[in-house]
């Protein structure tokens, strides 16, 4: 027993069927099987802790607002909304089943989309500073919608803010599809190439702002720093729809995503055609994050750090990874609502900003708490 | 028995030609290691052997497939690279680390049958003590045997590694080239390893390529091609080839 690796321990250098069909029998001992189960039970355990939590803080939320209605009040209306029944107070039927509900969704689905979005955004491109805007599309939808506000000009007419923001934040990613045919799409040249249409589109809204009357400059602002407000029923099935296909299309792609973390060379060896894969997932990345930006604004941080929140719980397998990341998505989006309504009362504080105030100092205590490694 | 064919393969990066007119036909269980100086073209000739570089001209076939007409995920299935290093931005366990490799042959669920040949591999090459470890607390030897393990795991019938002992202290480096030539034989694959170390060749390699300026300059065993005069030739030192205890051993002359 002199050697370091068991099958080549005899001085003769035939490994004999008998030493393999010996090792096959002890599979079962193999520490590696443990370890394999053990980190199974742990993310599971998580992503189940997450989806409880989620729930709770959202059933909370509902109940929050600056009308005065009790819990118990809230859930019987949700009640004859869910049932059908005509409510005895229509006041407080609509407080808790066309607004704040509607508003509640929209947190959650946000939070989901955008919280997938930015994982998958961070894995494919192998960049820990990736999020759904980096290929420009908050740069884009902010244009469009700024393009509304200030000029009055819509794409589509009736459209309004909605559709210009949705069109205005596909573009910089559609030329970044294609120049990323013309030239390889590798992570590098797409990460460059947002860059370069954020810039781009940041300088054209600001062109704008500059000769803008203050109220429409203050609109594009608000726009700009992210609300979930003023959704209706129908904004979010619009939200569900999307956010849903595209969670789904990228959850089937995840374990294709974990080879691709290893590096083009080694992904494309393991059978994996890269370029084809990553522009797939941009274009479903893309329409989901444009889709809630162009409803709600511009709602930073939750894309970028979500992912660094769940990977610190349940590591970099991206099956695990994807479902854990869209919950802390929903949670904290869920949670910066409530603070947001909290906090100075009877007014409410974008929600962007409380997105931002809360994640910031969460992620920092997470990367001093976390294992030296979870970040290479 | 699988059968590797390269077909007058021409290879440039842009304006620069790296492989000129290579023909190679590897159709026997064995580890067969490439030799030559920098820059020769090594490692481009390995990337062509699955699709990872496409050839200017030429063929590869796999039991007589064109690759170039084959999916990646088909070429998988036969043939598993491992690379010289591999990074990674955000770390993970050496056991995901490993099952990766099971990629081309598992669906989307981890099963059974993968975790039997992970545990089988890791016990083979030692790394139990290791499943749990971040990659990225790993040194670098520890990391090149666990990217050899991902290799082993995607059951190849052609194996092709890039220097793949390049980080490994000599117990190891012999370790596992010994470990390597007794897996070709027992598990019936060609192994094809670009290699730096003449006398770890000399040691355990069943069959040796030299290359010179592009092209294949001496192919065969260890004896017909490890001599003195293509050594002068090759890497333009003054070597001593001695044979001793039926093993070649290469003597070199200092500068």
């Amino acid at each position: 027993m002199t050697g370091i690796i068991p099958s080549i321990k005899h001085d003769d250098s035939k490994v004999s069927k008998e030493k393999y069909a010996e090792i096959e029998k002890k599979i079962e001992a193999v520490r590696f099987r443990e370890a394999y189960s053990s980190l199974k039970r742990h993310r599971v355990l998580f992503i189940v802790v997450a989806a409880v939590m989620m729930i709770l803080c959202g059933m909370y939320a509902i109940t929050i607002g600056s009308y005065t209605i009790t819990f118990s009040e809230v859930y019987e209306n949700l009640w004859y909304w869910i049932s059908g029944t005509t409510p005895p107070d229509i006041t407080k039927y609509h407080i808790a089943a066309e607004v704040r509900l509607p508003r509640v969704l929209t947190a959650l689905l946000a939070g989901v989309g955008l919280a997938i979005a930015g994982t998958t955004m961070q894995g494919m491109l192998k960049n820990p500073l990736a999020d759904p805007y980096t290929m420009g599309i908050s740069s884009g939808a902010g244009f469009g919608a700024a393009l509304a506000i200030i000029l009055g000009f819509e794409i589509i007419a009736g459209g309004g803010i909605v559709i210009n923001a949705f069109v205005f934040a596909v573009i910089p990613a559609a030329i970044i599809l294609m120049m990323s045919k013309l030239h390889t799409a590798s992570p590098t040249v797409m990460i460059l190439c947002g860059i370069g249409m954020m810039y781009l589109f940041d300088a054209l809204t600001q062109l704008f702002m500059i000769t803008a009357h203050p109220e429409d400059m203050s609109a594009v602002y608000q726009w700009m720093v992210g609300s979930i407000s003023g959704t209706d029923f129908n904004n979010v099935l619009v939200i569900l729809v999307i956010v849903l296909a595209g969670s789904i299309a990228l959850q089937a792609m995840s374990k294709q995503l974990n080879v691709m973390g290893l590096g083009d060379e080694s992904a494309k060896s393991l059978g994996i055609n890269v370029e084809n894969r990553r522009m797939l997932m941009m274009i479903v990345l893309t329409m989901m994050a444009a889709a809630i930006v162009s409803f709600t604004g511009i709602i930073g941080f939750v894309g970028l750090v979500s992912p660094h929140i769940a990977r610190v719980f349940v590591g970099t397998d991206n099956r695990y990874l994807i479902p854990a990341s869209a919950l802390v998505g929903a949670l904290l989006l869920i949670v910066a609502d409530i603070i947001s309504r909290v906090v100075i009362a009877p007014n409410i504080l974008p929600i962007g900003v409380v997105t931002s105030c809360i994640g910031g100092p969460l992620f920092l205590f997470l990367i001093l708490k976390a294992r030296r490694e979870a970040w290479a | 028995m699988t059968e590797l064919r390269v077909e007058h393969v021409d290879f440039s990066y842009s304006v620069k030609q790296i492989l000129y007119d290579v023909s190679v036909t590897f159709d026997k269980p064995e580890l067969v290691c490439i030799l030559g100086p920098n820059g020769v073209g090594k490692t481009t000739i390995a990337k062509t052997l699955n699709k990872l570089y496409i050839p200017t001209a030429g063929k590869i076939y796999i039991d007589g497939e064109d690759i170039s007409k084959m999916s990646r995920l088909d070429i998988a299935r036969k043939v598993a690279y491992v690379p010289n290093s591999v990074s990674s931005a955000f770390s993970m366990k050496v056991l995901e680390s490993i099952l990766l490799g099971r990629a081309p042959i598992s669906g989307y669920n981890t099963s059974e049958e993968d975790l039997d040949v992970v545990a089988r591999i890791i016990d083979l090459l030692d790394l139990d003590e290791l499943c749990e470890r971040d990659i990225n607390q790993l040194s670098a030897g520890q990391a090149q045997r666990v990217t050899i393990a991902r290799g082993l795991v995607q059951e190849p019938k052609v194996l092709i590694l890039d220097e793949p002992t390049s980080n490994l202290d000599v117990r190891y480096q012999m370790e596992i080239m010994r470990f390597l030539k007794d897996y070709a034989r027992e598990k019936q694959i060609i192994i094809i390893m670009v290699c730096h170390d003449l006398n770890i060749t000399a040691a355990y390699a069943d069959r040796v390529i030299l290359m010179h300026m592009g092209k294949i300059f001496a192919d065969g065993s260890v004896q017909d091609v490890l001599t003195e005069e293509n050594m002068k030739t090759v890497y333009r030192i003054e070597t001593k080839v001695v044979q001793m205890d039926g093993l070649t051993h290469i003597v070199l002359n200092p500068l």
